[in-house]
């Protein structure tokens, strides 16, 4: 018989209308095709045009629908009934809702302006809110880098003016031997995801260093399961083996990085620091003279070797000092193997590999090129091995100085900014000099008289008062953590709380659930947060909280701002902040309205704006009093931070025509909407490699207004910052550390990278390692909220190695007590094959306040689900010196969440079967989301 | 219909990479999402937002510990739907004829206008690739987004599956695999693509590439000559032969 | 499998309702009248009973009369025809036993044919099934026919053909459940093979896809503890067949006594077929399982 089957319509209608913007659903920003049927969004998609996601769309991306709708949305401003923590709050009016915040912030602003504590979490805003805190004078704002990836960012920027994500990637198309560190898959995750695809699709080996063989570590073919904390020392052992085979790039140093400068070796305040000439410029001895000269002179050939004496002092190249550290047997791989926890023959296979496709395998493009010193090359040689890292290695005491040894090892091997190597995103590469020092004056009424955070190029840049205080509320910038670049939003509330180093009147979030799972000691917090005077008036007088969900911050505040969702709002992603750009172009992007808020809810940025044009903040407000800007999109188009340079960098001047600089645009909304949400200007062929040194691209960024006048630099292998603080701790110089930390500084200043032990004080007894990651399909709590992406993963369990399962006879379902120094937690665990004997680990941010997020109280997050956060101090525990140091790196203050060590042992299921320690539930502002889902717009 | 077609004109279907997949669930959602919207009832959601949400996924990613004798546990990501069988045991037990096997392309698809939603299908199906709706009370299964893949109104270059479109690391292919000199079929060739549970003589159309060998380097790299032969045993040694190396730059 | 009730209810009164309609057809007894009409009765009451749950668990009954169309390819087609065949001709017989007296023997014939053919194409249903390696048996469909013929002639009260079909019955009951024991194992088919990674190393199943449960987890994943089963199977098996046999080979007098002790064995017997029959959904694995580490215990 003939077989018949329906005739079905293989051509149905898509959508009425696409509309292209960019996404929220974490910190990726890919492009986004939102399709719209009835004015309703019906499908989200990757924008194929887009520079960061090319098409492609990650799980938390596609299920955007879900958040653009969900039951947690705050829908109207809320004022405080009940205590702090209760969630009982009455719906206020807008009008109500800003004069109550401009009544507690305006009279701060004319008299103690830093008793205002401004601080953003997941913030794509950061130029703008820093803006606004500036002109309020505080200097207590920063967003949520101190507990996130400080120490990578930082790390980068000293070493090499730049780290990974947002910086730099590797070198997809070219690279040969991918290495990944540590836990990468929660930022730039897409790209990167695309990256492996990429090289996976030519069979290029890829190595995974991680204790947990999940996500990106399960497709690398060689699994390096380290114990944590430890990579600085396996890097360096690497340096070592490949040092001592001659195995780096000797040109490669020789002209680019600060191997060759000269340095003081002659006991003294100087000792340690670069000969400079006149001009300030370091100098290295020309092999063709023999005579120092400046690094940047044209035809200079820097000598890695020789040492110059001069005036009875000595002075020799840094890469004496590196030969001297790094070829010490203390590096030898026999001599780390057992702390790593890797077999020494696999680090020299490892070192070997890296070698072979850097040198055996280099790559060669037919390009030109000239560099600073004006010499013409006519290839670009590639050594097509790259390398990733990202919060893994930083979220340890160590983290600064592992990062900047990862930084170190691949510039050795000039692998950076040359093909199939490590690659710069505009505006970087950018030195430190290029990014300003911190400011932290307090001028009543007045705007601060720099940007809050900067990266300190010696002690004379702490944010000090006479007496030695803290001039900034997280005490960053201080002798205990002098480079802390991105700030400390981890000690905000406990320092407030402890009116240390001073007390302040008003906290001010946003997008930061620092009542839950962005806070190290959550319980802890919640009663800080919470925590009353001996009259009866909490300890914190005001709390004003934005965010567009219902998180558990939420019921802490007094005032609740309700923020729009990414799909009704303005915003831009700016190359004055933390752009989208791709290693051969710049790039940034907004968002817009593309469908309108049902709720009574305002962008957070307006909001930010109207406060400001309510207390006619400088820099909001023009010489006639008038608000300069009505909201963000205003803002966005009109505000320029210097002339021509505003938020956008496309579609500039009077008829859109010009990029990077240019007039004011009235119109460049409307051009970015038309080109779907996004501009990209391409960097020009031959300016795509060698960035800090390339003539080309040093041009072309002075056109798109990136720097003002070229900036080539030299990577610095030693960082002569950290030297200087190092220094003051030897007892020279005008600013010193107080004696308790004289000691720390000294070792951990080091200007060459070193390893130390990340192992806490206190952890006699807490054996194993501790780790979190968050899932890929869920960015934090936000994903809880959604109805598709909490099926995925809507409890966590505690994941526990085989070695661990039997030792202590658990098996899957079973529940252990797992206890550190700090707190204890009883949670179910699931056995897990490709990990690390010794380290335990979970998903983050799964588990769930009762009562938050629109869930009802029964859900798996509330009962099953758990934070590892009980069991982290931001303090160590007492050392019997009078003094709590704080469990961070002593560097940059990165809040050390990778370094915990706990105990675990089997014990009964709790008898309500819930993960403990349980929490009371909170009321929720929002009720709770309906039973069933069929989501269908189109009809 | 209800009858296998003794063989069809093309054979459409995936290629799954295990060698490439992260386990990002990107297919899962954006499969979720395309099809809620089109082909047939939505895909439902129940107790979305309570103590035991379920709801209907026409693509699930597994995960899978291999434990090899003699190098470390490896972790599996693995993406699992309907695999388009050849010889498919869902389409011949259906009492309605519902369910089919297209002449055309082979994609297996219900047609829920005649789904009685016995279930009979999924109770066929060795791999859990069909999925009852509790709201509608009919059978779902992945369409290979039939609606998408001769879709005029999409460009081109979209007609492919939403979850191929959408994989960021692309671990998933998608086109003829009748035809042995498409891009698929090689690749399947060429990396030795493999059938799931052959023994139940499904004969699936869609293909999974292993994962690549693992943990080799140590058999693979000489760690000594030439790659890591030192240069100097002692740093004055390193010094010398900097020297040396540097004059000849 | 998921235990589900409608399929229990149907299997087992549809097997016993069919079962005394193949007696009936074949004139045991040879009945007319107001007996006839009681036989009859329980019969359709049984079979047509068991037909109905069977639709419970459909997603829409409405859409049921589709399922005639496709008998060439679907047992569950063939089924569906083999029923309402069966129903059709033995309804006519029944009205010639019944009110007319008549006996047409050659319909009655016909009509036992189908029932049984009903009965069969059940039980085929699910011995189909590869995926289910403990129904994928000859001997599903034998234990399908044997426990209906013998559930059948009990209802028909025709003793002495009893007998020796309920111990038939017993035997293959028992047959079944050793051989199904063993039969995932010995399938060929394990978390190595579904996942095409078995020649790496062994597989173990990791985190599942999603942490919820779904649709095939509840329908295909159906764990009964070993001891709980062993002790079921015991009752089910002194129900559907010892007791029965003990009730009805008691040699009493007194016809009021005896139709006692055969109500007893009759209903004895459905809550013995009905027990086996749970037994016979729950324990029975679906490969699907070894996705979701079923085979972790």
């Amino acid at each position: 018989m003939t077989i018949q089957q329906p005739k079905i319509d293989t051509s149905p209608k898509v959508s009425d209308e696409i509309r292209r913007t960019t996404c929220y659903m974490c910190a990726c920003r890919c492009g986004i095709n939102v399709h719209m049927k009835d004015g309703k969004v019906a499908y989200i998609e990757g924008n194929r045009d887009h520079p960061v996601n090319k098409g492609v769309l990650c799980a938390k991306g596609s299920a955007g629908i879900m958040q653009v709708n969900a039951p947690s949305r705050l829908r109207k401003p809320l004022r405080r009934v009940g205590p702090r923590g209760s969630g009982e709050f009455r719906e206020i009016e807008w009008d109500e809702a800003i004069s109550t915040a401009v009544g507690w912030l305006n009279e701060l602003h004319e008299t103690a302006p830093h008793k205002l504590a401004f601080f953003t979490g997941r913030d794509q805003s950061q130029s703008f809110t820093s803006f606004w805190a500036q002109n309020f004078g505080t200097p207590n704002y920063a967003a949520h880098g101190g507990f996130c990836s400080v120490n990578m960012a930082a790390g980068g920027i000293y070493t090499m003016g730049g780290a990974f994500w947002e910086f730099g990637q590797p070198d997809w198309d070219h690279t040969k031997l991918f290495m990944l560190f540590g836990v990468a898959e929660d930022h730039d995750s897409n790209p990167i995801k695309m990256g492996i695809g990429k090289i996976k699709a030519r069979g290029a080996r890829v190595i995974g260093v991680n204790p947990i063989r999940s996500g990106y570590n399960a497709v690398a073919d060689d699994w390096v399961g380290i114990t944590p904390g430890t990579d600085g020392l396996f890097i360096l052992s690497l340096i070592h083996v490949l040092m001592k085979a001659g195995r780096i790039d000797l040109d490669y140093l020789a002209r680019y990085t600060n191997a060759p400068v000269l340095v003081n070796a002659s006991d003294g305040p100087e000792k340690g620091l670069f000969l400079r000439d006149a001009d300030g410029k370091p100098l290295v001895i020309d092999r063709v003279t023999g005579e120092p000269a400046a690094f940047d002179k044209p035809g200079v050939r820097p000598d890695l070797s020789a040492t110059y004496d001069k005036d009875g002092v000595t002075h020799r190249p840094v890469f004496h000092l590196m030969a001297e550290k790094y070829l010490s047997d203390d590096h030898a791989p026999e001599n780390v193997a057992e702390r790593c926890g890797i077999p020494a023959q696999k680090i020299r296979a490892i070192a070997a590999e890296i070698a072979r496709v850097a040198f055996d395998e280099a790559i060669e493009l037919d390009q030109e090129w000239t560099d600073f010193r004006g010499e013409k090359h006519s290839k670009m040689t590639g050594r097509p091995v790259s390398f990733h890292a990202m919060r893994g290695i930083s979220a340890h005491a160590n983290g600064f100085q592992t990062c900047r040894a990862l930084h170190v090892l691949q510039i050795l091997l000039g692998t950076v900014e040359v093909p199939g190597g490590f690659r710069f995103k505009p505006p970087y590469p950018k030195p430190v000099e290029a990014h300003p020092t911190p400011h932290g004056d307090r001028r009543p009424g007045r705007p601060l008289e720099g940007p809050h955070l900067g990266f300190p190029r010696g002690p004379e840049d702490l944010l000090l008062d006479e007496d030695g205080t803290a001039q900034r509320i997280d005490k960053a910038f201080t002798w205990e953590n002098p480079m802390s670049a991105h700030g400390l939003m981890h000690m905000v509330i406990s320092n407030a709380a402890a009116g240390d180093p001073y007390k302040i009147d008003t906290l001010f979030m946003y997008m930061a659930n620092m009542s839950w799972n962005s806070s190290m000691n959550t319980k802890g917090v919640t009663e800080m947060l919470s925590a009353k005077t001996e009259d009866g008036k909490y300890v914190i007088p005001h709390i004003i909280y934005s965010d567009a969900y219902s998180s558990e911050m939420v019921a802490y505040a007094d005032l609740i701002l309700p923020d729009t969702t990414y799909l009704e709002r303005h915003d831009c992603i700016s190359l004055l902040d933390r752009p989208i750009c791709e290693a051969d172009a710049a790039a940034d992007a907004i968002r817009w309205p593309v469908v309108e808020p049902d709720r009574d809810v305002r962008g957070f940025q307006s909001v930010l704006i109207q406060l400001a044009n309510r207390m006619s903040l400088p820099g909001f407000t023009n010489e006639d009093g008038t608000p300069k800007w009505k909201d963000y999109a205003d803002y966005i188009v009109n505000h320029q931070r210097k002339p021509g340079i505003g938020p956008l960098a496309g579609f500039r001047g009077e008829d859109g025509s010009k990029e990077g600089r240019g007039e004011v645009n009235p119109d460049q909304l409307n051009r970015y909407i038309d080109n779907g949400g996004f501009y990209v200007a391409h960097i020009p062929e031959g300016a795509d490699y060698y960035k800090p040194w390339n003539t080309a691209y040093q041009d072309w960024a002075v056109g798109m207004g990136l720097y003002d006048s070229p900036q080539p630099y030299l990577f610095q292998l030693y960082s002569e910052p950290m030297r200087k603080f190092q220094l003051a701790a030897e007892g020279h110089g005008d600013r010193q550390p107080p004696g308790h930390l004289r000691q720390r500084l000294k070792e951990t200043m080091n200007p060459l990278p070193i390893w130390y032990e990340s192992d806490q004080h206190g952890n006699e007894g807490f054996t194993v390692n501790a780790l979190t990651q968050r899932p890929m399909a869920m960015y934090h709590s936000w994903g809880t909220q959604n109805a598709w992406l909490r099926q995925l993963h809507g409890r966590n369990p505690l994941y526990v190695p085989t070695k661990l399962m039997r030792e202590h006879n658990l098996q899957d379902g079973d529940w252990a007590k797992v206890t550190s120094p700090h707190g204890e937690i009883t949670v179910p665990v699931m056995e897990m094959a490709a990990l690390n004997d010794n380290t335990v680990w979970t998903w983050n941010a799964i588990g769930k306040r009762k009562g938050a997020w629109a869930l009802q109280e029964d859900a798996p997050e509330a009962t099953k689900g758990f934070l590892l956060n009980h069991l982290i101090h931001e303090l160590l525990p007492p050392k019997g010196d009078g003094m709590r140091w704080a469990n961070s790196d002593p560097i940059t203050g990165q809040a050390a969440w990778f370094d915990l060590k706990v105990k675990i042992e089997k014990t009964a299921a709790p008898s309500d079967a819930e993960s403990q320690p349980e929490f009371a539930p909170i009321k929720s502002p929002v009720g709770t989301g309906p039973k069933d889902l069929a989501w269908k717009v189109g009809k | 219909m209800t009858q296998l077609p003794t063989s069809t004109d093309r054979k459409m279907g995936l290629v799954i990479d295990l060698d490439t997949c992260v386990g990002c669930h990107a297919c899962v959602i954006s499969c979720k999402g395309w099809n809620t919207e089109n082909y047939g009832a939505p895909l439902s959601d129940q107790d979305a937002y309570g103590a035991d949400p379920s709801g209907t996924f026409l693509n699930r990613v597994h995960s899978y510990e291999v434990l090899p004798t003699e190098s470390p546990a490896q972790l599996i990501h693995f993406p699992k739907s309907c695999l388009h069988c050849e010889d498919a045991p869902c389409v011949t037990v259906c009492p309605t004829g519902a369910s089919y096997k297209r002449v055309e392309d082979g994609i297996v698809l219900v047609n829920e206008s005649d789904c009685i939603g016995c279930g009979l299908c999924a109770w066929s199906c060795p791999y859990g690739a069909r999925e009852m709706d509790m709201a509608e009370g009919v059978m779902k299964k992945c369409t290979l987004c039939v609606d998408r893949i001769y879709n005029e109104n999409l460009p081109e270059v979209d007609r492919v599956p939403s979850c191929v479109r959408t994989c960021p690391a692309g671990a998933r292919h998608f086109g003829d695999l009748g035809d042995p000199e498409s891009d698929v079929s090689k690749l399947v060739a060429e990396r030795d693509g493999m059938d799931l549970m052959p023994e139940m003589g499904t004969k699936p159309v869609n293909k999974y590439l292993p994962p690549r060998p693992k943990d080799q380097i140590e058999d693979q790299i000489d760690i000594l000559a030439p790659l890591l032969a030192p240069v100097a045993e002692e740093p004055k040694g390193f010094l010398g032969w900097l020297d040396k190396t540097l004059e000849k730059l | 499998m998921h235990p589900a009730p409608s399929v229990i209810i149907f299997t087992t009164l549809s097997g016993l309702g069919f079962g005394l309609l193949f007696f009936l057809g074949l004139g045991m007894p040879e009945v007319t009248g107001w007996v006839a009409f009681v036989f009859f009765l329980i019969a359709y009451v049984l079979a047509v009973g068991g037909l109905l749950a069977s639709t419970f668990h459909l997603g829409h009954p409405e859409r049921a009369w589709k399922a005639f169309t496709q008998w060439r390819s679907s047992w569950l087609s063939r089924e569906g025809w083999c029923a309402v065949i069966a129903l059709v001709l033995m309804g006519l017989f029944a009205i010639g036993s019944v009110f007319m007296g008549e006996r047409w023997s050659l319909l009655g014939w016909l009509g036992a044919l189908f029932s049984l053919a009903t009965v069969f194409t059940t039980s085929m249903i699910y011995t189909q099934l590869k995926t289910i390696p403990r129904w994928n048996m000859k001997l599903t469909p034998a234990m399908f026919l044997s426990f209906s013929l013998a559930g059948g002639a009990l209802m028909a009260g025709q003793t002495s053909v009893a007998l020796p079909l309920l111990l038939i019955a017993a035997l293959v009951q028992i047959l079944y459940w050793r051989q199904g024991d063993k039969a995932l194992a010995s399938s060929g088919t394990d978390l190595g093979t579904a996942t095409g990674l078995g020649q790496r190393g062994s597989v173990r199943a990791f985190e599942p896809p999603h942490t919820g449960t779904n649709y095939l987890l509840r329908e295909f994943v159906h764990v009964v503890g070993r001891k709980h089963a062993e002790k079921l199977r015991i009752i089910s098996f002194l129900l559907a067949f010892a007791l029965p046999v003990l009730f009805i080979a008691i040699p009493l007098e007194g016809i009021a006594l005896k139709h006692l002790l055969a109500l007893l064995a009759v209903v004895s017997h459905l809550a013995g077929v009905a027990a086996s029959r749970w037994l016979f959904f729950a324990q029975a694995e679906h490969v699907v399982g070894l996705y979701y580490g079923s085979d972790k215990e």
